[in-house]
């Protein structure tokens, strides 16, 4: 199954966890503690995190931290701000077109 | 873009919806208007070096508009909006879907829904669309726009130049 960062990102609790991760590494056990679910279903989400490669897992010592891929992140934020400049250009031809019909109605 | 008119776009991944706010420096009824006619909407829809032709536009509920989003080659991209609500100069409605040359959409599509208030001359539009799938978000900005795009951003540059030359 293919995996994508938007799939990630449309899930509340996986974006909680983004929040949280973005401020520092974590560990599975840490980010569980912030949430009302159990630990499996946190690890799930984590999986699927992983999977869309949105955070990165790194050993230190005995314990797997999760950090954000800030790469990534960035993916979502061009999307969007292509989508904006689309809507930016239209409505700017717009101003243009509606400056051009109330100079004619004059 | 004129500065002191406000625009705002947010799109909300967790209910598939964009919202996108814009004031105009028109009357209601003028703006009202380049949503509602063909002529109008041809002129500004797509962004440049993209056209808009609209082959059939009839606006009444359960009516349409069929056009195509042109490139500078020649290749059209069709798209079908049926209305299915309208309360003049206040908001309309309609589905939205990409299409083939025979008006056969390609679903899913979009839901549009339409805003239009007036104050003190200044006419505020607000769109929200929602969609059935992420992936046909995606899709919207691929097909057709991708490859164009740097020459919109070029276009955009150049106008923003010439109005501050002035």
């Amino acid at each position: 199954m293919r995996r994508d960062i938007f799939q990630a990102i449309a899930d509340p609790t996986r974006r909680a966890i983004i929040t949280l991760i973005a401020l520092q590494a974590m560990t599975p056990n840490a980010i569980a503690e912030n949430f009302n679910t159990t630990r499996q279903s946190v690890s799930k989400h984590l999986r699927i995190l992983t999977e869309c490669e949105l955070v990165k897992q790194e050993q230190y010592g005995r314990e797997i931290y999760y950090s954000l891929e800030l790469k990534k992140m960035k993916e979502i934020d061009k999307w969007i701000s292509q989508f904006r400049k689309i809507w930016e250009a239209r409505f700017s031809q717009l101003d243009e077109v509606l400056q051009t019909m109330k100079k004619q109605k004059k | 873009m004129k500065n002191d008119l406000l625009f705002d776009f947010i799109v909300d991944k967790s209910t598939k919806t964009v919202f996108v706010k814009k004031e105009f420096d028109a009357d209601l009824e003028l703006v009202w208007d380049a949503f509602t006619t063909k002529e109008i909407l041809d002129q500004w829809w797509a962004p440049k070096p993209y056209t808009s032709k609209t082959k059939v536009m009839d606006f009444r509920v359960g009516g349409r508009r069929f056009f195509a989003m042109v490139t500078p080659e020649g290749q059209e991209r069709w798209l079908l909006q049926k209305y299915t609500s309208i309360s003049p100069k206040t908001n309309f409605k309609y589905f939205n879907a990409f299409a083939d040359a025979d008006e056969n959409p390609e679903l899913p599509g979009s839901d549009w829904d339409y805003n239009f208030t007036e104050q003190n001359g200044t006419t505020t539009v607000i769109i929200t669309i929602y969609n059935e799938s992420l992936e046909r978000m995606e899709r919207q900005i691929e097909n057709g726009f991708k490859q164009g795009f740097t020459a919109t951003l070029n276009y955009l540059d150049e106008l923003l130049t010439t109005l501050s030359k002035k």
